[in-house]
């Protein structure tokens, strides 16, 4: 698993990656409201502003930290939210991406330098 | 946030874990580990207690009640003459065009008024006072903390340890022995829940809100929650929702504005703005204050333009106050639009991240209000 500086995990699967954000984003956001998630089939660039969640005090962007296509998103989010609250790194994870050069996840933190970024 | 001003319960905050913000010059909890969501559920379903200490408490005292009375009857356009002993009602001062300066509650003390007026508004207020008043004496009161206790188990729990709460009526004033101390309580409070207001002695406030969140319905609740409560009670936050360019007309106030202050009334007019005002009152202003039903989960917040058409170029309206209501289960908001496009049931259209999502015009408060009349 794989970490940026905006708080998302990427989690390998396949030929696919899976992407959410870390407990302590979800922590410091706070309670969950709505997530808007991109369409499946969406080309993405690095960068890109992807995905808006909306906490009960804000909403903030998470931006692609990959280039690829958006092969699905986690619908259950649309009727519960707080799944992201609730398990931010298994049921709440956002979309699943198919990158478009694999080797762009070398260069992203791995665990222990996410948890040294946030200790 | 040291120069940030503390309120009595600053280490209690910290001692209960609150992440704190600073909110009118004051260190605040915006929210306790509990987090806003269950705060606020709590507080609907049980009894949430509110640090409020920030806001400004003020004492205006004369030769009698009549006399002060009257005299706030000059900047403030609502009957506090025929104000009954023990009883609190709601204001605000206005200002020469017809605005309002800030809202408040005042309470008939026998012989002086009790005032609570908005944080970061009550320098102002006060000077307003001092300036325009003649004959009474205004007076901050500084060394009192301001409790809220809040929600349906707010009287089983303040009954417990004073039973005069029990046989309060909203909107009461009373004063009540609570932690050994003599407080001033209202029977009121700013989330459509019933609850008690409760002033009360700085030195004491510490162990009277320890008293009170000892009882296993009571949780600490932090201004975030106290935001969306409000919110879902249509009730109005000062300096978003109304302020110096809204009229009492606009912002849907008018029951603020008794009888016998308006136009036909014994003690019509006679306050700031009363042409302005007072007209409105009659013909209706240009534009009100609605509620507003986004369509979807997405929440509109302060500042969202309002389209009456999904491809209009020029916006007819804005959000002065929006988010998650948790109660309802989905966004609310606040906002203005033109009166004769403020029709409850039609649609107007909000711009969030350049899409126009449709909302529905609605009624306030969001919630009914649970007070023990």
């Amino acid at each position: 698993m794989k970490f940026t500086e905006e708080h998302e995990w990427l989690r390998p699967e396949n030929d696919v990656v899976v992407v959410g954000i870390t407990e302590h984003a979800t922590t410091q956001l706070g309670d969950i409201v709505f997530v808007e998630l991109p369409e499946v089939g969406t080309v993405v660039t690095k960068d890109e502003e992807v995905v808006v969640i909306e906490s009960v005090k804000a909403a903030s962007d998470i931006t692609a930290s990959i280039d690829g296509e958006i092969v699905e998103v986690n619908a259950a989010l649309a009727d519960n939210p707080g799944l992201a609250n609730e398990d931010a790194i298994g049921a709440g994870w956002f979309f699943k991406i198919r990158p478009t050069d694999p080797s762009q996840m070398d260069s992203l933190m791995d665990e222990a330098a996410y948890n040294a970024l946030i200790a | 946030m040291s120069e940030l001003f503390h309120t009595p319960l600053h280490d209690l905050h910290l001692a209960l874990d609150a992440k704190m913000v600073p909110f009118a010059g004051y260190a605040m909890p915006v929210q306790y580990p509990m987090g806003v969501l269950q705060e606020h559920l709590h507080t609907r379903n049980k009894a949430g207690l509110f640090d409020v200490s920030h806001m400004g408490q003020v004492v205006i005292k004369g030769d009698n009640y009549q006399t002060v009375a009257t005299a706030l009857e000059a900047l403030i356009p609502v009957d506090i003459l025929g104000l009954d002993q023990d009883r609190q009602r709601y204001g605000f001062f206005t200002g020469d065009a017809g605005g309002i300066l800030d809202d408040l509650m005042l309470a008939n003390r026998g012989d002086h008024i009790f005032m609570v007026v908005n944080a970061g508004r009550k320098a102002d207020d006060i000077a307003h006072m001092k300036a325009n008043l003649s004959g009474v004496t205004v007076t901050e009161i500084t060394d009192r903390a301001l409790l809220a206790l809040q929600g349906p188990a707010s009287e089983a729990v303040l009954s417990a340890l004073d039973p005069k709460a029990a046989s309060m009526r909203f909107m009461d004033v009373a004063t009540l022995s609570l932690a050994r101390a003599e407080c001033w309580v209202s029977r009121s409070g700013y989330t459509g829940e019933d609850g008690f207001e409760i002033s009360v002695p700085a030195a004491e406030a510490d162990t009277l809100a320890k008293e009170l969140l000892a009882h296993a319905d009571v949780a600490p609740i932090g201004l975030g929650a106290r935001d969306s409560l409000r919110l879902e009670g249509g009730l109005c936050l000062y300096g978003h929702d109304i302020d110096t360019e809204t009229t009492p007309t606009q912002a849907s106030l008018n029951w603020a504005i008794q009888k016998v202050r308006r136009i036909g009334g014994d003690r019509m007019g006679g306050f700031p703005g009363a042409d302005v005002i007072l007209t409105e009152l009659i013909q209706g202003a240009a534009s009100k204050r609605v509620g507003l039903l986004p369509e979807g989960r997405a929440p509109m917040r302060e500042g969202v333009p309002l389209f009456a058409q999904a491809d209009d170029a020029t916006p007819i309206g804005k959000i002065t106050s929006g988010g998650f209501g948790p109660t309802i289960g989905a966004p609310v908001a606040m906002g203005y639009l033109p009166t004769e496009q403020a029709i409850e049931g039609a649609t107007v259209y909000g711009e969030l991240r350049g899409k126009r999502l449709p909302m529905t015009i609605t009624s306030l408060p969001f919630t009914p209000a649970n007070f023990k009349r």
